[in-house]
C-alpha cells in the first residue's frame, strides 16, 4: 500500500459556465520515506494540488488516499508550509510557532512548548526576532517562520508549497539542509513544490513536472539517482546531476514553447504581498 | 488650548528627529526646516482659527445691525420718532433690556463661558456647604434606616456635562454588550446573517426619536412601581440602541470576512471551534470591531443631545433646550458655549477611541 496515492484526481473551480478545470487526471504515488519534488510554472495548479493532499480541498472526482484511507480533512500527520506564509499578524514569531506546537502536543507542559518553540525559531535563525510581529519581518524571514511552524509540529509527512522561494541563496541553502536533516532523521515523507529545478535535484528522490493548466496534469517523472547526503559543490561535477538537470530543463522548455504556441492566456503571478488590514 | 498643546508636542518630536538627521549632514539647513514646520503646524492652524473668529464676529455684528435697525424702525412706526430715538440710545448703551436677540458675538460667548464657570463654582460651594450642614443629620438618618437627604438644587453646567458623559458611557457599554456578541454570532453563520440582514437594514436607519419613544413605552411600564431614575434609564437605553448598529454591522463584517489564509491555518493546526473563534477570527476582526465601536461612540454622543432634550433627562441636551426656552439675554451665547463643549468632547472621545484602536490593532495603520 502506498503512503500517499492520488487516483485520477480532477479539480474544477466554480460551477456551470464559470467552471475552470485546473487539474485533470492526476495520478501520483508516494512511498513512505520518499522525497518527491513537483516543479511547474506559476498558475499551473501546484497550490491546488497541495491543498488536495493536505485536506483543505476535496477533489471534484478521483481519490486522494493517505495510508490507504481517503483524505477527508486536515490532520497533524501532514504538516503544511504555505506558499504565502499565512502567519497570524497579531501574534509574534514565537507565538505563531507556539500556537502550532500547543496544538500538536496538547498534553505537554509549558516548559516543553517553550523550549521547542525556541529550538525551531533558532533553527531558522530568527531567535533575535522571536518577539517581533510578522509585519516587522522581511518576506524571507516570514517564510522561515512558516517553515519553523510546520516543522515544530513534528509531522509525519511534510508538504511544502514553494517554501524557500523568497529567500536569499545563503538562507535558502541552510534551510534546504535543515529540511533534509529533519526528513532523513525520522524517516519522514516529503512533498516539495518548487520552481527551482536545482533545488529539486538537490533535495528530492524524484522530480515530477506539472504541465501547465488549465487541465494541468503530471508529466513523466525523473529519478535522481544520486547518493545522499548530497554535496552541493560536488553536485555540479556529477554526471548524473548534469544529465538529469538537462533532461528536466529540456522538458520544461518544451512545455514552455508549446505553451507559447498554443496558449493565449496570461498567467498572473500569485498575490504574495504581506497581509495587512486597513482599518 | 488642548489642540495647540498636542500640536507643539508632535512638532517638537519631529523637530528633534529632523534636527538629528539634518545636523549630521548640513548644519545650515536646520533653521530653514524649523520655519517651515512652525508655519505648517502652528501658524496656519492659528490663522484659520483667527479667521473663523473674525468672520463670526463680523457676521454677528451684521446680524446685530439688521436686528437693531428693525427694532428702531418698529419703534418709529409704532410709537413715533421719540420712541425710536430712545430705542437707538438704549441699544447703543448696551442696556440688557433692549438688546436685539440674534447670533451672539465671540466676545459674548466667551463672557457666557466665564459666567457658566463662575456659576459652577457658586453651585459647588453651595453643595459643599449643604453637605457639611446635613452630614450629621444624614448619618443619623442612615443609622435609622431612612434615605439620606440629597442636594436638590439646580445642577451647574459642568454637572450637566458629567451627567451627559455618564449617560453616553452607559449607552456605549450597552451597545457594546449587545452588538459585539450578536455581531460575532451573525458573522459566523451565513444563514443567520441572511436571515438577520433585513432586521438590521430596517432598524439601522430608524431615527433616535423613534427609539426614544419605543424605549419610553417599555421602560415607563417596567419602572412603574420602582423609584429608579427612569429618565436616565430611558435615555441611555435609547442611546445604546441608536448607536449600536455600526458596531453590529462591522463586527459581523469583520468576523465573516476573515482572510482565508488564516482560516486555512486554523484548519491545518486543527483548532477547535472555540479556539478558532478566540484565537483566529476575533483577533483578525478586532480592527473592524473597533472601527465600529468608534462610530458607535460618536453616534452615541451625537444622538445623546437630542435624546436628553426629548426625554427631559438632565444633561447637555436639556441644558440647551432649557436655555432656548428660557430666552434670557445670554441664552443664545450659552447655547453656543454648549455647542463648542459638545463638539470638543465629541472630538476628545473620538481621539480616545482612536488611541485604543491603534493599541489593539496589530497593524498600526488606523487613521482619523
Ligand atoms: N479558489 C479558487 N477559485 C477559482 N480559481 C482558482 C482558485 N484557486 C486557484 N484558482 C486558479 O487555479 C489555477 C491554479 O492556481 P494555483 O493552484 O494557485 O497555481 P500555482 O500554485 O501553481 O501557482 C490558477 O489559474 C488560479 O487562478
Ligand atoms: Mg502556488
Amino acid at each position: 500500500m502506498a503512503y500517499l496515492e492520488l487516483k485520477n484526481v480532477n479539480k474544477t473551480y466554480g460551477e456551470g459556465k464559470n467552471a475552470t478545470e485546473v487539474l485533470t487526471d492526476i495520478n501520483l504515488t508516494i512511498e513512505e520515506g520518499e522525497f518527491v519534488a513537483i516543479v511547474g510554472f506559476t498558475g499551473s495548479g501546484k497550490t491546488t494540488l497541495v491543498n488536495l493532499i493536505n485536506g483543505l480541498l476535496k477533489p471534484t472526482s478521483g481519490q486522494v488516499l493517505f495510508k490507504g484511507a481517503p483524505v477527508m480533512d486536515t490532520c497533524h500527520e501532514r504538516g503544511v508550509i504555505f506558499q504565502n506564509y499565512s502567519l497570524l499578524p497579531w501574534l509574534s514569531v514565537g507565538q505563531n510557532v507556539a500556537m502550532a506546537v500547543k496544538e500538536a502536543f496538547p498534553n505537554e507542559k509549558k516548559k516543553f512548548i517553550k523550549e521547542r518553540v525556541a529550538r525551531y525559531v533558532e533553527m531558522v535563525n530568527l531567535s533575535p526576532a522571536i518577539n517581533k510581529r510578522p509585519m516587522e519581518l522581511s518576506g524571507g524571514m516570514r517564510q522561515r517562520v512558516a517553515v519553523a511552524r510546520a516543522l515544530a509540529m513534528n509531522p509525519e509527512m511534510i508538504i511544502m508549497d514553494e517554501p524557500l522561494g523568497a529567500l536569499d541563496a545563503l538562507t535558502r541553502g541552510n534551510l534546504q539542509d535543515e529540511i533534509l536533516k529533519i526528513w532523513s532523521k525520522d524517516k519522514r515523507t516529503a512533498l516539495l513544490i518548487t520552481n527551482d529545478v536545482d533545488e529539486g535535484i538537490y533535495m528530492a528522490d524524484r522530480i515530477i513536472p506539472l504541465r501547465p493548466g488549465p487541465k494541468a496534469t503530471l508529466g513523466p517523472e525523473f529519478r535522481i539517482d544520486i547518493d545522499r547526503p548530497r554535496d552541493k559543490t560536488e553536485l555540479n561535477d556529477n554526471p548524473i546531476y548534469k544529465k538529469t538537470r538537462n533532461a528536466i530543463i529540456e522538458y520544461l522548455m518544451g512545455i514552455g514553447e508549446e505553451r507559447k504556441a498554443t496558449a493565449k492566456e496570461i498567467y498572473e503571478l500569485p498575490e504574495l504581498a504581506p497581509k495587512s488590514f486597513v482599518a | 488650548m488642548k489642540q495647540s498643546v498636542t500640536v507643539s508636542k508632535t512638532q517638537e518630536m519631529k523637530l528633534a528627529n529632523a534636527a538629528k538627521v539634518v545636523l549630521s549632514k548640513f548644519k545650515i539647513k536646520t533653521p530653514k526646516f524649523e520655519v517651515k514646520t512652525i508655519l505648517k503646524k502652528v501658524i496656519v492652524p492659528l490663522a484659520s482659527i483667527l479667521l473663523f473668529i473674525g468672520l463670526w464676529h463680523m457676521g454677528a455684528k451684521a446680524l446685530f445691525n439688521v436686528e437693531a435697525d428693525f427694532k428702531i424702525q418698529k419703534a418709529l412706526t409704532d410709537q413715533g420718532q421719540e420712541a425710536a430715538d430712545a430705542m437707538a440710545a438704549c441699544i447703543a448703551s448696551g442696556d440688557i433690556s433692549c438688546q436685539p436677540n440674534t447670533l451672539p458675538s465671540p466676545a459674548q460667548v466667551w463672557e457666557s463661558f466665564n459666567t457658566l464657570i463662575a456659576d459652577h463654582k457658586v453651585i459647588s460651594a453651595d453643595k459643599l456647604a449643604f453637605k457639611e450642614k446635613t452630614a450629621a443629620l444624614n448619618a443619623k438618618r442612615i443609622a435609622e434606616g431612612k434615605e439620606p437627604i440629597t442636594y436638590t438644587g439646580r445642577p451647574s453646567f459642568v454637572d450637566q456635562i458629567f451627567t451627559s458623559l455618564k449617560t453616553v458611557f452607559a449607552g456605549f457599554v450597552l451597545a457594546f454588550l449587545i452588538a459585539v456578541p450578536i455581531g460575532v454570532v451573525i458573522g459566523l453563520s451565513e444563514t443567520l446573517r441572511n436571515s438577520f440582514n433585513w432586521l438590521i437594514q430596517v432598524f439601522k436607519p430608524v431615527s433616535p426619536v423613534v427609539w426614544l419613544l419605543l424605549v419610553f413605552m417599555i421602560v415607563k411600564t417596567m419602572t412603574k412601581d420602582s423609584n429608579s431614575d427612569s429618565a436616565f434609564i430611558i435615555s441611555f437605553i435609547s442611546v445604546g440602541l441608536c448607536a449600536m448598529w455600526a458596531t453590529l454591522v462591522n463586527t459581523a463584517l469583520g468576523v465573516s470576512s476573515v482572510d482565508k489564509d488564516y482560516i486555512n491555518v486554523a484548519k491545518v493546526l486543527k483548532l477547535g471551534p472555540l479556539q478558532k473563534v478566540f484565537k483566529v477570527i476575533l483577533p483578525s476582526s478586532l480592527p473592524l470591531i473597533f472601527t465600529g465601536l468608534r462610530i458607535t461612540l460618536s453616534v452615541a454622543w451625537m444622538v445623546l443631545i437630542a435624546i436628553e432634550l426629548l426625554a427631559q433627562s438632565p444633561g447637555l441636551g436639556s441644558f440647551v433646550w432649557e436655555e432656548f426656552q428660557n430666552g434670557a439675554n445670554d441664552s443664545n451665547s450659552k447655547i453656543i458655549v454648549a455647542m463648542f463643549i459638545i463638539g470638543i468632547i465629541g472630538f476628545l472621545l473620538d481621539r480616545i477611541m482612536l488611541t485604543i484602536q491603534n493599541m489593539v490593532s496589530f497593524n498600526k495603520n488606523a487613521t482619523a
